[in-house]
C-alpha cells in the first residue's frame, strides 16, 4: 500500500517535471530576440537552390506550420506539446535535409545511453565502495590517501578532466585516436571492441568527474553508521568485521546514496554533454552541437526535448529502484 | 562463574576521568539470578559491559581481576581473563540489549540476524539446519516462527524484546547479561519478559544477570541481588534477605520508595542527587544523602562485611551494633 | 587577542582554502588595474611570443598578453560566480524558508518548482539560450538563466531545516512571546541557517563559474568577453593542444583547477568549523 502511494506520487512529478520542461523549451524562443523562420530560409536557401516568391511564401508557410507559429498562443502551445510528447514528431532536420530529426535522434541515443551508462554506473559503483573503505576504516593510511585524492578530483569540471585526458593519452602518450572512429559493421565484434575503445577517453572523463562526489558522501555516511547502535550490538554478538561492513553498514547506507544518484542524474549528463562535445563522440550532445552551429532549430529543439525526457525518465526509474533496497517501503 | 575482584573501570577523556566502576567485588554463580539495581549514572551499565569483556577506549579496566571459568566441548573447565572471553562471545556468554528501535539492523531479516552470531564458530554451514533449530526454539519460547522471515520495523516494542531474548539465548549460553530488558514496555508485556527470561534460565541452569533500575524487576525474578551506588556494590545477597532485611540506608529508602498493596502513605522519594563520578567524595558516597550519617562516614569509606550468611553490606551502622 | 585566537583556531582546509581565495581575489580584482593592457583587445602585442621577461606567460595568437589576459579572465569569472551565487542563495533561502515554514500549498507549489529545476539538466536549456541569441549572448542572461537553475540546491536544504525548526520549542516560545513571522524568522531561524548559507555560498560560485566556463569551452558564452572558459576556448581554437600553447590553455586550466579546489576546501571548512563552534558552545 505504501509503495503504491509512493509510486503514484513519484510518477505525478515524473510527468508534471516533463510537462513544466518542454514548457520551457516552448517559451524560451518566444522572449528571445530570434527569429528561426527567416534563419530556416536562409538555410534553405543557401544551399544552392533557388525558389521563386511563391515557393518561399509556401516554404514560410510551411514551416511556421512545423514551428507551431500559426494560430493563437494557446493553440501554439497545444500544438507543439501534443507534437513533442505524443507523437514525437519534431520535423525534418534543416541541416541533414529532408532527413527527420527522430532519424538522426535514433542514432545517436544509443551511443549516449551506453556512454552514460556505463560510466555512471562504475563511477557510483567504485565511488562507494571506496567510500565505505574510508568511512568505515578511517584510520588506515589508504584512507586518509583516498580521501584527499577525492577531495582534489571532486571540484574539477568534466571538461577540464577531458582535456586533461585528451593532453595526454592523444597527444602526448599517443594512445587513442585524435577523433572518434568506429571500424566495422554494426554489432560484429570488430565493431563492439572498437567502440568500446573510443569510449574509454570519454567514458573515463565522465567516472572521474563523478565518482569523487561518492566517495565523499559515502564516506560520511558509512562513519555516522558506524557509530549506530545496530552496528555497535553486531559487533557484541561477535560478528566479523568484514560481515558488518557488508551487512551492516553497506546496506544502510546505500539507501541515500540512490536517492543521491537520482537527484544527480541530470548534473551528469551536463558533464556527459561537454565530454561527448569534446571527443567527438556520436551522441546526443554531438548532435546538439551540430544543431547549433548549423542554425538547425528542428534539431535542436528535438535534441533538447529528448535530452529533458530521458534524464527525468532514468531519474525515475533509479527512484524506483529504491523500494527495492528499502524495505521499510516494501513492507507496511 | 565470573569473579571480579576489586575491579576499577574508569572513562579515561582529555577533560575528565570518570569513575564509573570503582573498586567492585562481586561473583556471578552457576544457575542463578542476579540482579544488579541502582538509579541511573551509578555505573551499573559500565558494570555490564566489564562483564562482558567488552571494554573499549575510552573505557578501561585499571585495576583488579576478572575471572571466568568457562566449560568446554569436552567439559573441562578453563580460565578465562580479559581479552579472551571475547573469543566465546556469544557461545559462552551473551548479551541481550534494552531492545529499542535501533538495536537491530533495520534492513536485513531477523533470521540474518540470528545466523550472523554463529556461521563461523559453531560450523554449521548448513542454512537449512539452522533454521529448523532456531525455528524450533523459538516454538519452544512460544514465539511465532513468522518472525524469523520479518524485518525489524514490522515486530511491536515486547516483540522485539523477546525476539533480543531469545537471539541472546539460542545458543545456550553459560551466562546471560540483560541490560534493562524491560525498561520502556508496558507493565503486562514487561511480566512476559521476565517469565520467559525465568524459564529459560531454568530450562538452561544458567546464570543469568539482569540489570535494571526497576526495584520491582528485581523482586520478582531474582535469587540475589546487588545494589550498586556511585561506582561501588554497596550491598549484596539472597534477594528475599536484602528486601526483607535491608542492611544499607540506601537500600532502605529504594524498597521503601516502592508501592506496597494496602499502603495509603505518601511515598517519599530520596532527596538530592548521586556525587559525581569524577570527583567522589573521600568518604562514603552516600553520606550527603544518608539520614544516619556520622562523622566517621565522611571520613572514610566503609567496606563490605557479611551481615548475616550470604548478605554483605558496606555501611558503619553495622559495625556500630557488633557483628 | 581573543579574535587573533578564533582565528587560528580554523581548521587546516578552511585556512589553505581561504588563503588560496585571497591569492585569487588580488589576481583578479587588484591586478588587473595595474595591467598595461586593455587585456581583451586583440593584437595590442606581438602575436605568440614566448614567456619572457616583458610576457611573463607570453603571448596568445590574437596578440595579447597572456599573464594579463588571465587576472581579467579571473576577474570576470568571478564575478559571474558571486553574482549568480549571491542572487541563488538569497532567493533559495528565502523559497525555502517559505516552503518549510509556511507548509501546505506555498509547500507544495515551491517544492515542485525545485524539483522541475533540479531535474531538468540545465546545459540543454542553456545551449538553446545561447545558440538563440547567436553571438549576442551576454554574460547576464547566461548569469540569470544560472540563477533560475540554481536556486532549488539551497532551497531544498533551507527547507528540510525549516521544517524540523518548525517543531522545535523555542520558536513556539517565540511565538508566545507575541512576535511576528517575520521578526522569528529574521531573529531565530536564521542565524542558524547563516553559517549554513556561507557554506552553500561559496559552494555555488564554483557550480556558476564551472557552468559557465563549461559553455564557453564549446563556444557558446560571451566569447567576445574575457574569462577563464572564454580563454580556453579561443586557446583550442588556435590549435592551443596541437601547437603546444601551453600557457594560453594550461594557465587557465590550472587557475580553474586551483581556484576550485579552493572554494571546495572553503566551503567545507566553512561546514565543519561551524559545527565544531556549535557544538563547543552548547559544550
Amino acid at each position: 500500500m505504501r509503495f503504491a502511494r509512493f509510486l503514484v506520487s513519484r510518477l505525478i512529478t515524473y510527468f508534471l517535471v516533463i510537462l513544466i520542461g518542454m514548457t520551457i523549451v516552448f517559451f524560451v524562443p518566444r522572449f528571445l530576440p530570434s527569429d528561426p523562420i527567416s534563419a530556416a530560409l536562409g538555410r534553405i536557401t543557401s544551399s544552392g537552390s533557388t525558389m521563386t516568391p511563391a515557393q518561399v511564401s509556401a516554404m514560410r508557410d510551411t514551416l511556421e506550420q512545423l514551428y507551431g507559429l500559426q494560430g493563437t498562443l494557446p493553440e501554439q502551445y497545444f500544438n507543439f506539446m501534443s507534437r513533442a510528447l505524443l507523437t514525437g514528431n519534431f520535423g525534418q532536420s534543416l541541416s541533414f535535409y529532408p532527413m527527420p530529426v527522430n532519424q538522426l535522434i535514433a542514432q545517436s541515443l544509443p551511443w549516449t545511453v551506453f556512454l552514460l551508462l556505463t560510466s555512471t554506473i562504475i563511477a557510483w559503483v567504485v565511488g562507494n565502495f571506496i567510500g565505505l573503505l574510508t568511512g568505515y576504516r578511517s584510520g588506515k593510511w589508504y584512507s586518509k590517501a583516498l580521501e584527499g585524492i577525492a577531495i582534489f578530483l571532486y571540484p574539477i569540471p568534466y571538461y577540464i578532466l577531458a582535456l586533461v585526458l585528451i593532453i595526454l593519452f592523444v597527444y602526448i602518450i599517443p594512445v587513442f585516436p585524435i577523433s572518434f572512429s568506429v571500424k566495422g559493421k554494426p554489432f560484429s565484434p570488430e565493431f563492439i571492441s572498437s567502440a568500446i575503445f573510443n569510449s574509454i577517453l570519454p567514458g573515463l572523463s565522465i567516472i572521474i568527474g563523478a565518482f569523487g562526489w561518492w566517495i565523499l558522501s559515502m564516506k560520511a555516511l558509512s562513519s555516522g553508521i558506524a557509530e549506530e547502535d545496530y552496528v555497535n550490538f553486531a559487533r557484541m554478538k561477535g560478528v566479523g568485521s568484514g560481515t558488518i561492513m557488508r551487512r551492516y553498514v553497506l546496506r544502510n547506507a546505500i539507501l541515500p546514496q540512490i536517492t543521491l544518484l537520482a537527484i544527480s542524474i541530470g548534473t551528469i549528463f551536463n558533464g556527459a554533454l561537454i565530454a561527448e562535445i569534446l571527443f567527438g563522440y556520436p551522441g546526443l550532445g554531438t548532435l546538439t552541437y551540430t544543431a547549433v552551429v548549423q542554425t538547425d532549430y528542428n534539431l535542436l529543439m528535438g535534441t533538447i526535448s529528448i535530452s529533458i525526457i530521458a534524464v527525468a525518465t532514468a531519474a525515475l526509474v533509479v527512484d524506483l529502484i529504491y523500494p527495492l533496497f528499502d524495505p521499510r517501503i516494501q513492507y507496511r | 562463574m565470573l569473579k571480579l575482584r576489586d575491579v576499577k573501570a574508569y572513562y579515561q577523556t582529555p577533560k575528565a576521568v570518570i569513575q564509573a566502576v570503582d573498586g567492585v567485588t562481586l561473583d556471578v554463580f552457576e544457575n542463578e539470578i542476579l540482579g544488579i539495581a541502582g538509579e541511573s549514572g551509578c555505573g551499573k551499565s559500565t558494570l555490564l559491559k566489564v562483564l562482558y569483556d567488552s571494554v573499549q577506549p575510552p573505557l578501561k579496566i585499571v585495576s583488579g581481576e576478572l575471572t571466568a571459568e568457562m566449560k568446554d566441548e569436552n567439559g573441562q573447565t578453563v580460565l578465562l581473563g580479559p581479552g579472551e572471553i571475547r573469543n566465546h562471545w556469544w557461545r559462552f556468554i551473551s548479551y541481550i540489549p534494552q531492545g529499542s528501535m535501533s538495536v537491530l539492523n533495520p534492513v536485513i531479516k531477523i533470521e540474518t540476524q540470528f545466523f550472523d552470531a554463529i556461521s563461523k564458530k559453531h560450523n554449521l554451514n548448513n542454512k537449512k539446519e539452522m533454521h529448523e533449530r532456531i525455528a524450533a526454539y523459538l516454538k519452544e519460547l512460544d514465539l511465532p516462527v513468522e518472525v524469523l522471515n520479518s524485518y525489524a520495523h514490522q515486530l511491536s516494542g515486547g516483540m522485539r524484546q523477546r525476539v533480543l531474548v531469545a537471539l541472546g539465548t539460542f545458543l545456550h549460553p553459560q551466562i546471560v547479561l540483560a541490560d534493562e530488558p524491560t525498561t520502556a514496555l508496558d507493565v503486562v508485556i514487561q511480566k512476559s519478559i521476565l517469565l520467559m527470561l525465568m524459564e529459560v534460565q531454568q530450562r538452561m541452569k544458567n546464570s543469568l544477570v539482569i540489570v535494571s533500575h526497576d526495584m520491582g524487576v528485581h523482586y520478582q525474578i531474582t535469587n540475589r541481588i546487588a545494589i550498586m551506588y556511585a561506582g561501588k556494590i554497596v550491598e549484596v545477597g539472597p534477594t528475599e534477605q536484602v528486601f526483607n532485611n535491608p542492611k544499607h540506608p540506601y537500600t532502605q529508602m529504594l524498597i521503601q520508595s516502592l508501592p506496597h498493596v494496602g499502603d495509603r502513605g505518601e511515598r517519599k522519594g530520596i532527596s538530592g542527587r548521586p556525587p559525581s563520578l569524577i570527583d567522589p567524595p573521600k568518604g562514603c558516597r552516600y553520606a550527603a544523602r544518608c539520614p544516619f550519617v556520622m562523622d566517621r562516614c565522611r571520613e572514610t569509606s566503609p567496606e563490605l562485611i557479611e551481615v548475616e550468611p550470604n548478605h554483605f553490606a558496606a555501611c558503619y551502622l553495622n559495625e556500630m551494633k557488633g557483628a | 587577542m581573543q579574535k587573533m585566537r578564533n582565528i587560528l583556531r580554523l581548521n587546516r582546509r578552511l585556512q589553505v582554502g581561504s588563503i588560496l581565495i585571497l591569492i585569487f581575489l588580488i589576481f583578479g580584482l587588484v591586478l588587473p588595474r595595474f595591467s598595461p593592457y586593455n587585456a581583451i583587445d586583440w593584437n595590442v602585442v606581438p602575436r605568440n611570443l614566448p614567456a619572457s621577461k616583458v610576457h611573463i606567460f607570453g603571448t596568445t595568437s590574437l596578440g595579447q598578453d597572456t599573464f594579463w589576459l588571465l587576472t581579467f579572465a579571473i576577474q570576470n569569472s568571478l564575478f559571474i560566480g558571486v553574482i549568480v551565487a549571491f542572487f541563488s542563495t538569497a532567493i533559495g533561502v528565502l523559497a525555502g524558508l517559505t516552503a518549510g515554514y509556511a507548509g501546505g500549498v506555498v509547500d507544495r507549489v515551491l517544492s515542485l518548482l525545485m524539483d522541475v529545476f533540479i531535474s531538468v539538466p540545465s546545459l540543454p536549456i542553456l545551449i538553446l539560450v545561447a545558440s538563440l541569441l547567436q553571438g549576442k549572448t551576454s554574460l547576464l542572461t547566461i548569469g540569470i538563466a544560472l540563477i533560475v537553475f540554481n536556486w532549488p540546491w539551497p532551497a531544498r536544504q533551507v527547507r528540510a531545516i525549516a521544517l524540523s525548526m518548525r517543531e522545535r520549542e523555542f520558536i513556539n516560545t517565540a511565538r508566545f512571546s507575541g512576535k511576528g513571522t517575520l521578526g522569528i524568522v529574521v531573529y531565530e531561524i536564521f542565524p542558524y541557517i547563516f553559517n549554513w548559507s556561507v557554506a552553500n555560498f561559496v559552494n555555488t560560485v564554483l557550480v556558476a563559474i564551472s557552468t559557465e566556463s563549461a559553455l564557453a569551452v564549446i563556444g557558446l558564452s560571451s566569447v567576445q568577453q574575457a574569462t577563464l572558459g572564454t580563454m580556453i576556448y579561443w586557446a583550442l581554437q588556435y590549435q592551443g593542444i596541437l601547437g603546444k600553447k601551453w600557457y594560453w590553455i594550461g594557465s587557465p586550466v590550472v587557475a580553474i583547477v586551483i581556484l576550485f579546489i579552493a572554494l571546495f576546501l572553503a566551503s567545507t571548512g566553512f561546514a565543519e568549523y561551524s559545527a565544531e563552534k556549535r557544538g563547543r558552545q552548547s559544550a
